[in-house]
């Protein structure tokens, strides 16, 4: 080969490498700032206060966001409760019948729903839910939560046990053992650290909406533990707080985000040791 | 597997030679002993048997090289068995040859006492025993030694062979049973001949030395 | 004649319109190792999945025809009830992942819901272990992972595992083409031993493996049984000429 072709070659390969390390750097950058400023600002707000009392008026010294809190709680659980079984549930189906026209159709409104804006959801749920029952509440806000946690777990359960090799599921079969039996003990658990990390990665997603909540929970200044009344959300208040003329609830509003993204950084690490831990290799 | 199956073909091997040296001493001891139905016996009931068996040893040979594709040591062993069980097979050949003279001479009288044709047969089947012992031990130096005492029958052969031209040139109507006696010596001598081949196949087996269409001591 | 554990009336198998296996009439010996034998592509692992009722977990597959164990219909069995009795090795090992060697072992029992006492669990894996020849290089290991083991060792525990269930028939799918030649020659040795208390039936394309390990060779070529017999006859003196073809490596 010429020389100078070869010299090209490597100055090029070179660059190529340079541009890729300087462009995640580019990238991670924005990011690290982002969370450094967050929890700058927020960590003036943080003490045991904060997290178990209530707001105060205006004015007044003092208060916390524990109503947030709680019903951020309250929220996630609520959307989790039928949409974790029904996700793997239809995880599962998609997985097994490929070849299905239902398979097909309801891969499409998969994605269709995944695709949905968070705050066309919330209208909706207003809709069919928070109409009929006659008033905001912490019901609706986790069904509008739900709705959007669904695709993401389904998807997440599809593709995790897509990749599982059919031998497993030969090896179970050929010993005799029925079908569900193989589905319930040998192909679940082998998937569980990708259904997992789905499950996760939904949940911190709707912890951080705001959107969907301002029509179904709609927020309370107050603790509520009853599901048909509205509720606050750590989002809700950092809406409100941060886009009100006090400068006090501005303080607020910092610390409640950055509760939320060490939240949300918690359950990352979460779900990375999950997956070394329980990850199955084949 | 294949040792299973070679152990088995070695079993079949040594009972074909057992069969061959009993078809030998039978034909003698008829001879000697003029005992007409043991003469009769080896023609009609273990020639056929012998037959018989070399075709299954030789089958059982072809098959397990197809099946096992045995190397070195394993494959000299189950060509060399194949080369043996054609020698034992040909040793039958001549016992028989040795029972149909017999029965011819037995109905005449005595030429001469049969003196060396009994030794050259004692002769003939120690060889024979001991190149089998030499193939189960893989004894070098007996199968040696069985080779070297080739020509102790060679020289009875030989001997006999001078007696009865002088028997013949004196007396014509010997001419007949001499020719007879002379047709059974070759036989003894072709076994003792065969005998000493299945000793070379011993040493090619057993060391991969081949030692045959010359002297021993190459 | 050795009495007939499995036996094959008139068996197809297609997958939609494209038939696979045609029309196949065999007469498995009991307690001895039978080799089926082709080309790739003839149909011999279709068939064997047709014995313990696999091909009809293909969506778009089906059968006609009869599969009788110890004259019983196989298709008139519940089929896991058949998978039991005629037991599966793949060609790449598969041992649960999830699962201790130990309880991979007794996997068809654990799995089906089978609670068995801790002696008698414990019978079984060492039997089952002892009798695929792995217990001694796994007595110590029992209650760890068995992803340590090497390609060989973790096809024998896949062995003791099909072993533990007891089967008749025990089927060997290609069992040595993902494994050197010593863990080969292991698997090998494995199979004459056990076929003292299982039937075996073993696919493979090897000629050299039909001829070392069984005692019958049937030969599949293009879905049909072209000829079945013991194998130092079928090797030496075939007696179809696409089996001669196939032994002296014109095609295949």
């Amino acid at each position: 080969m010429a020389l100078h072709r070869l010299r090209l070659r490597i100055w090029k390969d070179r660059g190529f490498k340079a541009i890729v390390i300087l462009f995640s750097f580019l990238s991670i950058v924005p990011l690290l700032l982002i969370l450094f400023y967050i929890i700058k600002n927020g960590i003036l707000s943080i003490s045991w206060e904060f997290f178990v009392e209530l707001p105060r008026p205006v004015g007044e010294e003092g208060g916390g966001i524990s109503n947030a809190i709680v019903g951020s709680l309250l929220l996630v659980i609520i959307a989790g409760l039928p949409s974790i079984p029904l996700g793997i549930a239809a995880g599962i189906y998609l997985s097994e019948n490929k070849k299905s026209r239902i398979t097909y159709w309801s891969g499409l409104a998969v994605d269709v729903l995944q695709g949905t804006p968070s705050i066309v959801i919330g209208i909706i749920v207003y809709l069919w839910v928070v109409v009929p029952m006659g008033g905001f509440s912490a019901f609706a806000g986790g069904i509008a939560l739900g709705i959007m946690m669904l695709p993401m777990i389904v998807k997440a359960t599809e593709e995790t046990l897509s990749l599982i090799p059919g031998s497993l599921k030969e090896a179970s079969l050929a010993l005799g053992v029925p079908y569900y039996r193989t589905i319930l003990r040998v192909i679940l658990p082998a998937g569980v650290s990708g259904i997992m990390t789905g499950v996760l990665i939904s949940t911190a997603r709707v912890a951080g909406e705001t959107a969907p909540l301002l029509f179904t929970a709609f927020g309370n200044a107050f603790m509520n533990w009853n599901l048909n009344n509205p509720v606050n959300s750590l989002p809700l208040l950092i809406y409100n707080y941060a886009t009100s003329p006090y400068p006090e609830w501005h303080q607020v509003a910092w610390g409640a985000s950055c509760v939320l993204v060490v939240f949300v950084l918690t359950l990352n690490l979460v779900m990375r040791t999950v997956i070394r831990r329980w990850k199955v290799q084949f | 597997m294949l040792k299973k199956d070679l152990d088995l073909l070695v079993k079949q091997l040594l009972e074909s030679a057992s069969l061959v040296n009993g078809m030998i001493q039978k034909s003698i001891r008829g001879l000697t002993q003029r005992e007409k139905d043991v003469l009769v016996d080896v023609i009609e009931q273990d020639e056929p048997k012998e037959n018989e068996l070399e075709i299954a040893i030789e089958e059982a040979c072809i098959q397990q090289i197809a099946c096992y594709q045995p190397q070195a040591k394993d494959l000299r062993t189950i060509m060399m068995v194949m080369k043996m069980n054609n020698d034992f097979e040909r040793m039958g050949d001549e016992a028989v040859n040795i029972s149909e003279s017999a029965l011819f001479l037995i109905e005449k009288p005595e030429v001469k006492p049969l003196i060396d044709i009994p030794r050259m047969a004692e002769e003939a089947t120690k060889m024979i025993e001991d190149s089998l012992k030499s193939f189960i031990n893989e004894d070098i130096q007996l199968a040696q030694n069985v080779c070297e005492r080739d020509d102790v029958v060679d020289g009875l052969r030989d001997q006999i062979l001078r007696e009865l031209i002088t028997f013949m040139a004196a007396d014509p109507t010997v001419i007949e049973p001499s020719i007879r006696l002379i047709r059974i010596s070759r036989s003894l001598e072709r076994i003792a001949d065969l005998s000493t081949n299945i000793c070379e196949d011993v040493i090619y087996m057993a060391e991969g030395r081949v030692i045959k269409h010359g002297k021993v001591n190459t | 004649m050795e009495s007939a554990i499995l036996k094959t009336e008139g068996l197809s198998a297609y997958y939609e319109d494209n038939q696979v296996v045609k029309n196949i009439n065999l007469s498995i010996p009991e307690f001895k190792i039978t080799a089926i034998m082709g080309p790739s592509g003839c149909g011999k692992s279709t068939l064997v999945r047709c014995f313990n009722r696999m091909h009809e977990m293909v969506p778009g597959a089906r059968i006609e025809g009869k599969v009788f164990l110890k004259e019983e219909n196989v298709y008139d069995m519940e089929s896991i009830t058949v998978r039991t009795r005629i037991g599966m090795v793949f060609q790449r090992p598969n041992p649960f992942p999830m699962m201790t060697i130990r309880d991979n072992v007794i996997a068809g029992y654990i799995l089906n819901g089978i609670k068995l006492n801790r002696s008698k669990s414990d019978d079984i894996v060492k039997q089952s272990l002892k009798e695929a020849a792995l217990w001694d290089e796994v007595k110590d290991y029992l209650h760890k992972r068995g992803t340590f083991l090497s390609g060989g060792q973790q096809q024998r525990l896949c062995i003791a595992r099909a072993l533990a269930v007891k089967p008749d028939v025990l089927l060997f799918d290609e069992p040595t083409s993902a494994l050197d030649p010593k863990a080969t020659s292991h698997i090998e040795g494995l199979m004459a031993d056990l076929k003292n208390t299982v039937t075996i039936i073993l696919v493979t394309h090897n000629i050299a493996q039909a001829g070392r390990v069984s005692d019958f060779i049937a030969f599949l070529y293009l879905g049909e049984l072209v000829e079945f017999g013991p194998k130092g006859r079928l090797l030496t003196t075939p007696k179809d000429k696409r089996t001669e073809e196939f032994l002296t490596g014109k095609f295949g």
